[in-house]
């Protein structure tokens, strides 16, 4: 059974002075997602990727179309005991501390006294909020509310759990906090689907993703092929300028910065890159497969003129 | 659904306690027991009834400003700061969140009553040298004040439900000042004519009749409250709180939270 299955799901809003013209923010969207994938919404601020997880979370409501969470009709509420949603830039009643906001959410999520009890504390700890548990809200910095954030999308074991943005705005700490949460929900099997702009998030984590941009679906991409496609470079980064003559031709492109060298070579020719810089005696500090196929993907999906040739 | 309905309730009241509504029991507690000697020396004869006209008027005072002030933000507050969005993603419906906030909000009003009424009874005490059988006559004029209470809240929350904070404070303002004076606009449709009778008629029958509910006077001159007149006034007050509880539900479950 598919986790999320959309179909020709779409929003407009009235506009103008006598609100009769429509202006659309979401254009009819097919889209599944596969129980257990971690599933990525990309595209640039005002895309319609946060159209798109409000009118699942029921906050706005379609002008078209349909949607099934977990094979139950999205507008079903029962069907949201297994579902959990961050918002983007999730705000808190701030008079609550972390604890009674958890209870209070885990109240109205169908738990019982008994299972609170057990699992805020729990959570709590797992977010690394133990020692703020008690502390109200409205002193918590902003990386400390998104960690309220994702406990509160989890605290009810949902199987689905919709993410917003979860990593904006956050320090690079921060993100790497989140990064870390999220990695441990694919690990545990549940379907993760989120939205981000930040490309190099949906790389890390991301099974497949769709390009989103102007409201309409441009394009879904599956992370493994994208990165088999750029399998076939790689980045080498030395020390020692001088080598840098006698392997030229090998580089698709480099740069020199003081006695430090980058530079990109052809999969085929990395064994004889390494032989010409042990030769010049110069030091190797990395060798990294190039990252940017999800960039190019993203790029060619979102311009203007890849998308008409689409 | 009980169990999400009490979890609402109670963190509407919650909210309504650390945010220091309650702190306007201090200022009637000042009220009245800075009042009771300074009334004792001004008005010889009649200190009873100048402490119950004040502190009936006070409680009316304070709770009306209270419901309106409090109600206006119960919905739009939530939908401004997008707190419901983590609300409304769980099986809560969105009736159950309307109702909640309103019994949270009247819960308050009630507490608060109490509170005041306590105080008030110790003020009446202390200038009465004792109190008598005869002193729980103010008990009605409280229990119609809290049916007040139970309108405005409703009324206000049904402004909230499709309108801004600043715009629901004004138009329950405006429905709370027109519906104390509900007796007048009905004298005045009586004495009319033409179009002018009927949207007088028309406007007294939709504006909650407030003025129905004062009997601060009758009690402050010990004249007794019929049983009819609980039984109608607490029959009207249920009825239209419900509708527009009703309505409020109505808007909000068709309103699109941006």
């Amino acid at each position: 059974m598919a986790a999320l299955e959309i179909q020709g799901l779409s929003k407009s809003y009235p506009a103008g002075f006598w609100r009769k013209t429509l202006k659309p923010a979401l254009l009819p969207l097919n889209l599944t997602v596969e129980e257990g994938e971690t599933f990525g919404l990309l595209g640039p601020n005002g895309a319609g990727k946060t159209t798109t997880l409000k009118l699942l979370m029921g906050i706005i409501f379609p002008t078209a179309g349909s949607a099934r969470i977990l094979g139950r009709d999205f507008h079903d509420p029962e069907g949201r005991r297994h579902i959990g949603f961050l918002p983007e830039q999730p705000y808190f009643y701030d008079y609550l501390n972390a604890h009674e906001l958890l209870d209070y959410y885990g109240n109205l999520s169908g738990l019982s006294r008994e299972e609170r009890r057990k699992r805020v504390p729990a959570l709590l700890e797992r977010v690394g909020l133990a020692d703020a548990g008690r502390q109200q809200l409205r002193k918590f910095s902003k990386g400390m509310l998104q960690r309220v954030g994702v406990a509160q999308a989890i605290l009810h074991d949902p199987k689905i759990v919709f993410l917003d943005e979860p990593m904006s705005g956050l320090d690079p700490v921060g993100r790497r906090e989140i990064r870390a949460l999220l990695q441990s929900l694919k690990d545990e099997g549940k379907t993760v689907i989120f939205s981000t702009h930040i490309l190099s998030d949906a790389e890390a984590l991301c099974d497949r993703v769709a390009i989103i941009h102007k409201g309409e679906l441009r394009g879904i991409g599956v992370m493994a092929d994208l990165k088999s496609q750029s399998a076939d470079r790689s980045e080498a980064v030395w020390r020692g300028a001088q080598a840098l003559g006698a392997v030229s031709g090998l580089l698709a492109e480099s740069r020199v910065a003081g006695d430090i060298v980058r530079g990109v070579v052809a999969a085929g020719d990395v064994e004889a890159l390494l032989d010409q810089l042990r030769q010049q005696r110069a030091a190797l500090i990395s060798l990294t497969p190039v990252q940017g196929a999800l960039e190019d993907y993203f790029i060619s999906r979102t311009t203007g003129k890849e998308a008409a040739a689409k | 659904m009980i169990s999400r309905l009490s979890a609402i309730t109670l963190n509407t009241f919650r909210e309504a306690v650390r945010d220091r509504v309650l702190y306007n029991l201090i200022v009637f507690a000042l009220l009245m027991v800075g009042s009771a000697p300074l009334i004792s020396t001004i008005s010889i004869g009649l200190e009873k009834q100048f402490l119950m006209n004040l502190g009936l008027s006070a409680i009316s005072l304070i709770g009306s400003m209270i419901a309106i002030l409090v109600g206006v933000g119960l919905v739009s507050k939530e939908i401004e700061k997008k707190t419901l969005y983590t609300i409304l993603s769980r099986p809560t419906r969105r009736w159950e969140l309307i109702l909640g906030k309103y019994l949270g909000l009247v819960m308050t009003l009630i507490v608060n009553t109490a509170c005041m009424t306590a105080g008030f009874y110790l003020a009446l005490g202390i200038v009465s040298r004792g109190l008598g059988r005869a002193d729980a006559l103010p008990l009605v004029a409280i229990y119609f004040i809290i049916l007040q209470f139970m309108m405005l809240t409703a009324i206000t929350l049904l402004f909230s439900s499709f309108s801004s904070t600043i715009f629901s404070a004004v138009f329950a303002f405006a429905l709370f000042v027109i519906g104390t004076f509900a007796d007048d606009l009905r004298n005045f449709a009586d004495v009319a004519h033409g179009l002018a009778r009927w949207l007088a008629t028309g406007a007294a029958y939709i504006v909650p009749n407030f003025s129905a509910l004062n009997v601060i006077l009758q009690v402050v001159h010990n004249e007794p409250v019929s049983g009819s007149l609980i039984f109608y006034n607490t029959a009207y007050a249920l009825l239209y709180s419900a509708a527009a509880i009703s309505g409020a539900v109505l808007i909000f479950e068709r309103r699109n939270l941006k």
